[in-house]
């Protein structure tokens, strides 16, 4: 499995559900990557919580939060990982922030990620500038670091795209992560600016909460990318947050590879 | 490596949406930083706004009780607004307005930093607003009110612990959500680069002036220069132009709290780890999966998790030393001050001069001391009194 795999549905287009690891526990993350799996999700986003994550709008800070309490570490999620490897084969990414890899130690983290089956790592405060000192390390053990662009990146984009793996990355709006009721950004532009200096799938995320706004963005891009949709129904279900969220994916999926 | 490093520390680690902010903030720096107009301009506010330069006091009183070294304090409480923080402020609050900016956005955990940016987007007629932990507007709500007086609008921030860092990362995050009319003053020489250079040369100010001022009261430079350190600014302000002057010795004052064996400690360098946080690589307290650790200190100004990157360098090849200083030693020192000298400090410079307390008497009577007092000690005099067990009311 690889990150490519996930963009060869008939239509081309991902759907990519994120998940905080730990939130409401390990059990049920466990369990809802294989119902998302199921429900038709192409990549899944691992996310493992920091204490302080500054790209994170209230719903996904608050997730960290309740996983931290729940006494997530970035070891229990390997091994949750390691459980699920048996049983689903999912292209799968971590999501978390540039202080869980450094201070456990990139190399160590880095090995250990793709030992234990994962395709990439996203990490959203680095930019081109740093991603070097984590780019090296996930070269040499076949890990794809992520780039991300924004809405401000403008003149930056061919040079990031350039040197990007596995997929680009595209923050459709300006803020945090969080819901909103429409995106603005012209993300058919940025995607026509990545594709024109590297063939490399291009997935959309920030704000997208329902079936229409993901079919918008897969029609401009290749994959839509949904978080804090997802997030508020683990806060608001629970334990018993499973069938909601399959429901869920299932439809977004579906909608994201009919378009 | 990437630019704005200090040794391996620095860097610009923040998310890409704010990237071309950070470039533009450095390339206006850039164009401003030896533009003699500008330093006109600067220098004039300082000295006709903000009360510049600032007294380099002789402690007379204290120099005799403690008979060892001769001790001086760098009167930074007699700015306008009571604090360093007004130098920092005029300065990126002057550099946003060249810059077309019409909104600035600020963090504040004492409140100085805010209270210091409101003045200046008040007088500058710029749109402002304040993030400040729950917990510490509670504790400092006369500087909340102090910052509506002046017209800024300000954020209680839930997130986190409610404090400083809770506040960082908000005003970040609202700082990706409205960039183009809108400048981040960041009020500590951390953050990502060009931030910890730009704070530091609108800080550097007051080791300019301590040279000239010592050297005409003494005719020699210092043997100490004694700050307070929380981000680092009056710091790094102070020590700046004495860092190539090897025989001065350059100390800072860290909050530990209620010691550096408790967990109940904000003293970075001398309990933290190398790690990446708040745009920049530095010391911070965290544990061992790198979670960002819940920091305590009597000074709402000094608690904070990392340390800007210029202090962990300085650190890192011996030039300066970083020593902990505990509530009761910060707030005997405050006590001792306001009765020795007549001079109430902010308890955050209380825990310079906490040090130099201890360090003056085992100096001779021909060696100097100076002591960087950050800020005047109005706004703690209710906490200290409740410390000491006595009812008052802010």
């Amino acid at each position: 499995m690889t990150i490519a795999d996930a963009f060869k549905n008939k239509n081309g287009k991902a759907f990519i559900p994120f998940i905080t690891s730990g939130d409401p526990s390990l059990e049920v993350t466990e369990q809802l990557v294989y119902a998302m799996a199921d429900a038709g999700a192409d990549l899944i986003e691992l996310g493992i919580p920091f204490s302080d994550p500054t790209a994170e709008g209230p719903v996904i800070q608050e997730a960290n939060i309740r996983a931290l309490s729940g006494g997530v570490t970035t070891d229990k999620i390997f091994d949750m990982v390691r459980k699920i490897r048996k049983n689903c084969q999912i292209p799968m990414v971590f999501m978390t922030y540039a202080n869980v890899v450094f201070h456990y130690g990139t190399e160590k983290f880095v090995k250990t990620a793709a030992e234990i089956g994962m395709q990439g790592l996203i990490l959203p405060d680095v930019p081109y500038e740093e991603k070097e000192e984590f780019s090296s390390v996930c070269k040499k053990y076949g890990i794809d670091l992520i780039s991300l662009i924004a809405p401000t990146s403008h003149d930056r984009i061919r040079m990031i795209a350039k040197d990007a793996d596995g997929f680009v990355y595209c923050v459709s709006s300006l803020g945090v992560t969080g819901t909103r009721t429409k995106i603005t950004t012209d993300i058919g532009a940025m995607v026509e600016l990545v594709k024109e200096t590297k063939n490399i799938p291009c997935a959309v995320g920030f704000g997208i909460s329902n079936p229409e706004t993901a079919a918008d963005m897969a029609k401009k891009s290749d994959g839509a990318i949904v978080g804090s949709a997802i997030v508020k129904l683990c806060a608001k279900y629970g334990k018993d947050c499973v069938p909601e969220v399959k429901k869920f994916v299932k439809e977004m999926a579906d909608t994201v590879h009919s378009v | 490596m990437s630019k704005g490093r200090f040794g391996i520390h620095g860097g610009q680690y923040i998310p890409e949406t704010l990237m071309n902010a950070v470039i533009e903030l450095e390339d206006a720096y850039n164009q401003y930083k030896d533009d003699p107009e500008f330093n006109r301009e600067l220098t004039d506010l300082y000295n006709n706004y903000a009360n510049r330069p600032s007294l380099l006091y002789y402690a007379k009183n204290m120099t005799e009780d403690l008979g060892g070294a001769k001790i001086y304090l760098k009167r930074e409480d007699l700015n306008h607004t009571g604090a360093h923080k007004i130098n920092n402020a005029l300065g990126q609050c002057l550099l946003a307005k060249k810059m077309g900016k019409t909104r600035v956005i600020a963090e504040t955990g004492a409140g100085q930093h805010g209270v210091a940016t409101a003045t200046v987007a008040a007088y500058m007629g710029l749109e402002c607003e304040v993030f400040m932990g729950k917990v510490d507007t509670e504790r400092q709500a006369l500087n909340v009110y102090r910052m509506k007086l002046l017209g800024a609008k300000v954020h209680p921030v839930t997130s986190g612990t409610g404090t400083l860092k809770d506040a960082v990362s908000e005003t970040m995050r609202e700082w990706t959500n409205r960039i183009s009319d809108t400048h981040y003053v960041l009020g500590s020489c951390m953050g990502p680069h060009p931030f910890p250079t730009i704070v530091r040369d609108f800080q550097a100010v007051i080791s300019r002036e301590i040279k000239q001022q010592i050297l005409e009261k003494e005719g020699r430079l210092p043997d100490a220069v004694i700050a307070c350190v929380g981000g680092g600014s009056n710091a790094i302000g102070s020590f700046y132009h004495f860092i190539d002057d090897k025989s001065v010795k350059l100390i800072g004052c860290e909050a530990a709290g209620r010691g550096i064996d408790t967990n109940e400690t904000a003293a970075t360098v001398n309990t933290g780890s190398l790690g990446i946080f708040h745009g920049m690589k530095s010391y911070f307290c965290q544990d061992k999966y790198g979670q960002i650790a819940p920091v305590y200190s009597i000074s709402a100004g000094l608690d904070y998790p990392g340390v800007g990157p210029e202090h962990a360098y300085l650190h890192d090849i011996g030039r300066a030393q970083y020593v902990p200083i505990t509530d009761d030693e910060a707030v005997d020192a405050f006590e001792y001050l306001s009765k020795v000298e007549g001079v109430i400090p902010a308890i955050e410079s209380a825990h310079a001069v906490a040090y130099a307390k201890k360090l003056a008497p085992t100096m001779s009577k021909d060696q100097i001391i100076v002591i960087t007092l950050s800020g005047r000690g109005d706004k703690d005099v209710a906490a200290i009194a409740r410390y000491r067990g006595e009812k008052i009311y802010d």
